[in-house]
């Protein structure tokens, strides 16, 4: 067997664990929904907040945000899971099987982006029924790029969870990375009016333009040019996945 | 060992946390097809020495190959050649026993049309064939480190890491693993190093034993050397007789009186009993204690190894005759 196909072989093997592993932790894939429907239902319908979409109004247009926070979320809380790994020895299997460290990355990333896009599919499901109306081709285009953003954000998470030892770092993770990326994404406001330095931190924050990447799939509309979008999230992917391999590279077992 | 190429290849490995040194400076050559046992106390380094080899923990200082290859530099050709069962079970919680075997096996290689009839073998010699389909979760402690040998060995890698291999096991799955070690050595000519803190283990498996206190090795060499060097089996005797009976023997080393009996280091005690008690006008009782592990741990560390769980079986063996008269 070819070097090229035993790591194909590893990665899916990989991408298999983390996938019989995601359907069977049935309390996860329900607990990870909550705060979203909380922000689609209190903020959503309760702030009544202005929508600057014409034709939408303020639910519908945070709705596109809160499907890419589900995937946010979802990502990189599976990404840090790895510090989890090390300590309850499961990673160490992984760790000294023939495998370089950049296929262990590629096949936690590819399972990791399962858990995101599964995520993502529900919500679009219960948004299609009581939200917005979405026909097929929207469907499958926001599912596309579901796939996309969980690989960008599972990259984070791995390469931060690679390079952290102690779950305490889990919430700081959560309350200076996770949170903040989200506010300043620009799920809930319309970038446009925001003001200047919101508007900087939010150009730097790669989740933004998932946002609006997503927005303009699911409403036709997107402060920036959707290419640029697109440019910007594949440029972030290929930088993420890089650093998420390097820190693999050190990643080693902790006591 | 001699001319043989080596398995294992150690050279001032050194591994510190902080301020704690772990391993200390080990040099050591394990041979290729060699059963080598690594016996010290809990905390003595042997599990950072293996993590080390298994490319899983990196070296402060000191270099080491493993079937050739350097750890820092070439951790994956290492890993292409080794397997390991932990101390801690690794095997995963949320799969069954079956999908662990199956993803291993995936990891590590093993041609896909194999898969499924080494999964079935490795199963059905762990004594798990009927729980197989049941998720891990559900085992017992004893099960689950089955479960893990079977993911050791299933890949049939040249050289086989045990930590710990027996630890928490019932007497008849110690026998087990025993067997299964055993089988493997003699099958496939795998190098095996284990770890262990009980003597009887290292004595009945290894054909070298390194003791291990501190991070350093403090002895090396075959079980036997090392209870030789401890000098010999110890008989007691017990009747009316005095040391100078036993002048001019040359396997008896020395003899002492010890409240009330007579102590003797003799070399090779089983083969010379005889001559020993025919030497005696009047017996009431002979004991007779072969040296253990356990006394070549306390003549070289100067401390009693302690197992915290259940005391380790001792290889006490005892030999009373009563009233034995000419």
């Amino acid at each position: 067997m070819n070097a090229l196909l035993a790591d194909i072989n590893a990665a899916y093997a990989l991408f298999l664990r983390e996938i019989k592993v995601y359907f069977r932790e049935k309390e996860r894939i329900i607990s990870i929904m909550v705060s979203p429907l909380l922000f689609l239902f209190v903020v959503g319908r309760g702030l009544s907040g202005h929508s600057p979409v014409p034709g939408y109004n303020y639910q519908q247009f945070i709705f596109p945000g809160i499907l890419c926070m589900v995937i946010l979320f979802t990502s990189i809380t599976y990404g840090l899971y790895i510090i989890w790994d090390k300590r309850l020895d499961f990673l160490k299997e992984v760790l000294v099987a023939p495998i370089s460290r950049s296929t262990l990355f590629v096949g936690k990333a590819l399972g990791g982006m399962v858990g995101g896009t599964m995520e993502a599919a529900i919500l679009l499901l219960i948004g299609a029924c009581i939200i917005l109306p979405l026909g097929p081709a929207k469907i499958a285009g926001a599912l596309v790029l579901a796939m996309l953003f969980s690989f960008l954000l599972v990259s984070i998470g791995l390469g931060i969870g690679a390079r952290m030892n102690s779950m305490e770092g889990f919430g700081l993770v959560m309350s200076f990375l996770t949170w903040p990326m989200f506010f300043f994404g620009g799920a809930l406001f319309d970038l446009t009016q925001a003001g200047r330095w919101l508007r900087l931190a939010a150009y730097l924050d790669p989740f933004t333009y998932c946002v609006d990447l997503m927005r303009w799939v699911l409403l036709g509309w997107s402060v920036l040019p959707a290419g640029m979008d697109l440019a910007a999230v594949l440029l972030s992917c290929a930088a993420t996945a890089a650093w998420g391999i390097v820190s693999f590279g050190g990643l080693q077992q902790t006591r | 060992m001699n001319g043989a190429p080596a398995a294992i290849e150690t050279a001032g490995l050194t591994k510190r946390f902080g301020g704690l040194t772990a391993v200390d400076g080990i040099d050591l050559s394990i041979g290729e097809g060699e059963v080598f046992a690594l016996l010290g106390p809990n905390g003595a380094g042997k599990t950072t020495f293996i993590s080390m080899l298994c490319t899983l923990v990196k070296p402060s200082s000191g270099t080491a190959r493993v079937a050739g290859h350097d750890i820092v530099s070439e951790g994956l050709a290492v890993r292409q050649n080794i397997g390991i069962v932990f101390q801690e079970p690794s095997v995963d919680d949320l799969l069954s026993g079956r999908e662990n075997l199956y993803l291993h096996s995936m990891l590590y290689g093993v041609p896909h049309r194999e898969i499924g009839g080494r999964i079935e073998k490795m199963l059905a010699t762990v004594g798990l064939s009927e729980r197989g389909d049941d998720r891990v979760r559900t085992y017992s402690g004893g099960m689950r480190r089955r479960l893990e040998i079977a993911r050791g060995l299933i890949h049939e890698p040249r050289i086989l890491f045990l930590d710990e291999p027996t630890l928490g096991l019932d007497p008849a799955s110690r026998q087990a693993v025993w067997g299964y070690v055993r089988e493997m050595r003699q099958r496939a000519g795998t190098t095996i190093i284990l770890t262990t803190h009980y003597m009887e283990e290292a004595d009945s498996l290894s054909e070298r034993v390194a003791i291990i206190d501190r991070g350093r090795i403090v002895e090396l060499g075959t079980p036997d050397e090392l209870k030789r060097r401890v000098g010999g089996d110890v008989v007691l005797l017990k009747g009316d007789i005095g040391p100078e009976a036993f002048a001019g023997l040359d396997f008896v080393k020395e003899a002492v009186r010890e409240d009330g009996s007579l102590r003797l280091t003799v070399a090779d005690a089983p083969r010379h009993l005889k001559a020993l008690i025919d030497l005696c006008p009047v017996i009431e009782e002979v004991q007779v204690r072969r040296v253990t592990l356990d006394d070549v741990f306390l003549k070289f560390t100067g401390r009693l190894m302690r197992d915290e769980e259940g005391g380790g079986d001792s290889i006490f063996q005892r030999i009373a005759v009563a009233k034995n008269t000419r």
